[in-house]
């Protein structure tokens, strides 16, 4: 009987506790840097693809929603020819963004993606890819790597010796 | 005031015959509970309020509930009314129509004979009746009360006495099934568990 | 016997008592957030007042089923019978001296007539179903509400006794020197518990139990005959909220404020009471209802009846 009553009596004073509700559309979250959301594609300083068409990230993802196909320009350089991420099976898990060698591959703090029909949650490349660098600035796969490409033979990438002639007996 | 005097007067005896009639119990139930407010207007155009609030609190809002919560709990299906209608043949119900048209004779003479005008004479109040109830018809109502008071005596034995016979039961039904299951609430086949004797 | 302005006293009645009940899905819904620490509806119109209209326009868009096992014609009566009671039953509530339908002089009879012929409404619709949960719920239902009747009848007594009256004007002047709730306040305590069984309200849904018995007797009901059963539970909050208020609050007696102001001001404070009940209290088993409708309730209210009887009695020596 008593604790009937007392219970009443607190939730009475509830009433003036402050709200938890978060005004959502008109008041929103801080969302950390590293906050796992929307999936993007980055492109390098230069305004080239980071991307690499390596696959890893596509064999990382658990649920298998990310589908690319690579191929290689008249440069050398490899490229996705089509890259989808299918965003109604993604689970924001980041493995991707883990696996991605080049950085091309990141997660953003952006979760406002809902829509109406299932189809328009498949992604494809020119719905992922940004004009900007994203979370990591200023690197450039191609300028470090030592594969050769146009205009950038090997031993010219940064921080790379030329390479060693085999068939010469000088040191 | 007499207008709906006999409005209510023909839908009781309408919703009477129904009642009478319908082979689902539950409809029938419905016509009688409608047939009851009917009476219970007729009650409060003779002047009557207090006993026509009582016939709905009491019958129409107590008693038909009971009704209906046990015919409910029945579930009589199509089978019972199929099986209702079969019992209804002109034999079983000629004779009570044939002496209920003749009280209906009855009345419709009185009605047309007396004067008829008798509706809303003047109004009983509630502490009328209750005079009269605790002064003249004291006996009958003290006869009432005991009547009321063996019943629920009555029906407080039956009650205790059912449950304790079922105490005793569970008690020993789940006393058998623990031991057939070995004495472990888990009934293994294979034995070997700790728990066996 | 009738008020001097018939048609407007009925029409003004039936007006407020359906936009109260209009409104209460609203208001409830805001002070429980406010008792949960949350908003609650915020976005339709200013402060989410337009909710209702938005569910009531949702619900009469909605199919009006009847499922084709059911008993059709008592399905379609069910909750009609239901509005039928609860609205006749606000004939008798004196909102303001003048403001009244039918000033009866066994008014409280009236409405415990009413509100016990309110069970059909349950009884009726859980039968009707053919769903073995709108069943267990209508059994709940009828035993519930039969059961909290028989002392919910008793608890008014006391006020009846003191006012000498079952008018329920009589009952409201006889409380110009002291409201009934001071020396009434066992009957009134027992009241408001009756109340709460008798509308069906949280500590006491177990007729619709959502949680066991997934909406009870109105399982199978959609469209705007379950609205019905929703606006008819609101309506019977208001019913029981200024029958409450008559009884107990001295009606619309009240210093400065006009009497229809007072009226409405205790009636609001009752309701809220019950949605804070709602808020604070969890639904108890259905033998633990019975037990303490029959084993504790009844003795209190019989007990309570006649110690007022003694003091009335002793009073007039």
């Amino acid at each position: 009987m008593f604790s009937i009553l007392s219970t009443i009596w607190r939730v009475f004073l509830h009433m003036f506790s402050r709200r938890v509700t978060v005004q959502y559309p008109e008041q929103k979250p801080y969302l950390a840097p590293r906050y796992r959301g929307r999936i993007i594609l980055s492109r390098d300083a230069e305004g080239g693809e980071r991307c690499v068409a390596c696959y890893l990230c596509a064999v990382a993802c658990p649920v298998d929603c990310i589908a690319l196909q690579a191929a290689e320009d008249a440069a050398g350089r490899r490229y996705p020819e089509f890259f989808r991420i299918n965003f109604s099976r993604c689970i924001f898990c980041g493995y991707c963004e883990d696996a991605c060698p080049t950085y091309a591959i990141q997660l953003t703090p952006d979760f406002e993606m809902g829509e109406f029909h299932r189809q328009n949650l498949v992604y494809e490349k020119q719905d992922l890819l940004i004009d900007g660098e994203g979370k990591y600035p200023g690197y450039n796969f191609w300028k470090v790597a030592g594969v050769a490409i146009g205009g950038k033979a090997k031993g010219e990438a940064a921080r790379e010796a030329p390479p060693t002639d085999v068939n010469s007996l000088m040191p | 005031m007499e207008a709906a005097f006999y409005t209510a007067s023909v839908i009781a005896i309408a919703a009477t015959i129904l009642t009478i009639t319908r082979s689902n119990a539950i409809h029938a139930l419905l016509y009688l509970i409608v047939s009851l407010l009917a009476i219970s207007v007729v009650f409060y155009t003779l002047g009557a309020p207090f006993v026509a609030v009582l016939e709905v609190i009491i019958y129409a809002g107590a008693i038909m509930v009971l009704f209906i919560f046990v015919v409910m709990m029945l579930n009589l299906g199509q089978r019972a009314a199929a099986l209702e209608r079969r019992w209804q043949t002109p034999a079983i119900w000629t004779g009570p129509t044939i002496l209920s048209a003749l009280l209906l004779a009855e009345v419709v003479y009185l009605l047309v004979r007396g004067a008829g005008g008798e509706t809303a004479a003047s109004v009983v109040e509630p502490k009328q009746v209750a005079m009269v109830l605790f002064s003249k018809y004291l006996i009958g109502v003290e006869l009432a009360s005991m009547l009321l008071l063996a019943g629920m005596a009555g029906a407080y034995h039956l009650g205790a006495q059912q449950r304790r016979k079922k105490e005793v039961q569970h008690a020993t039904g789940a006393d058998e099934g623990r031991a057939g299951a070995g004495g472990d609430l888990v009934h293994t086949r294979t034995g070997g568990s700790a728990g066996a004797p | 016997m009738t008020s001097p302005f018939p048609f407007a006293s009925i029409f003004g009645i039936l007006f407020a008592a359906l936009i109260i009940a209009g409104g209460l899905p609203w208001v409830e819904r805001r002070v429980l957030a406010l008792f949960q620490d949350r908003y609650g509806p915020n976005r339709v119109g200013p402060f989410g007042v337009l909710q209702t209209l938005a569910d009531a326009i949702k619900m009469f868009a909605k199919e009006d089923w009847v499922p084709p096992f059911a008993d059709r014609a008592v399905f379609v009566i069910a909750p009609a019978v239901l509005m039928v009671t609860v609205l006749l039953s606000f004939a008798i509530i004196p909102a303001a001296p003048g403001i009244i339908v039918d000033d009866l002089n066994i008014g409280v009879l009236f409405f415990l007539g009413m509100s016990s012929l309110g069970v059909y409404s349950i009884v009726l619709a859980g039968w009707s179903s053919d769903n073995k949960y709108a069943l267990l719920g209508a059994m709940r239902g009828a035993a519930q509400m039969l059961s909290y009747e028989v002392f919910m009848g008793l608890s008014i007594m006391g006020t009846v006794l003191l006012a000498g009256s079952f008018d329920l004007v009589k009952i409201v002047e006889a409380q110009r020197g002291l409201w009934f709730v001071v020396p009434q306040f066992a009957g009134f305590m027992l009241f408001l518990i009756a109340g709460l069984a008798e509308t069906r309200r949280i500590p006491f849904d177990l007729p619709e139990a959502e949680s066991e018995l997934i909406a009870g007797y109105h399982a199978e009901y959609s469209g705007m005959k379950f609205g019905l059963f929703f606006v008819g539970e609101y309506l019977g909050i208001t019913l029981i909220s200024s029958i409450i208020t008559t009884l107990f609050l001295g009606g619309w007696l009240g210093p400065w404020l006009p009497p229809v102001v007072w009226f409405l001001i205790k009636t609001s404070a009752s309701i809220a009471f019950f949605i804070l009940l709602r808020a604070a209290l969890p639904r108890p088993r259905f033998d633990q209802l019975m037990a303490l409708g029959w084993k504790l309730m009844l003795p209190l209210a019989l007990i309570n009846l006649l110690a007022t009887g003694a003091a009335v009695l002793a009073w007039s020596f």
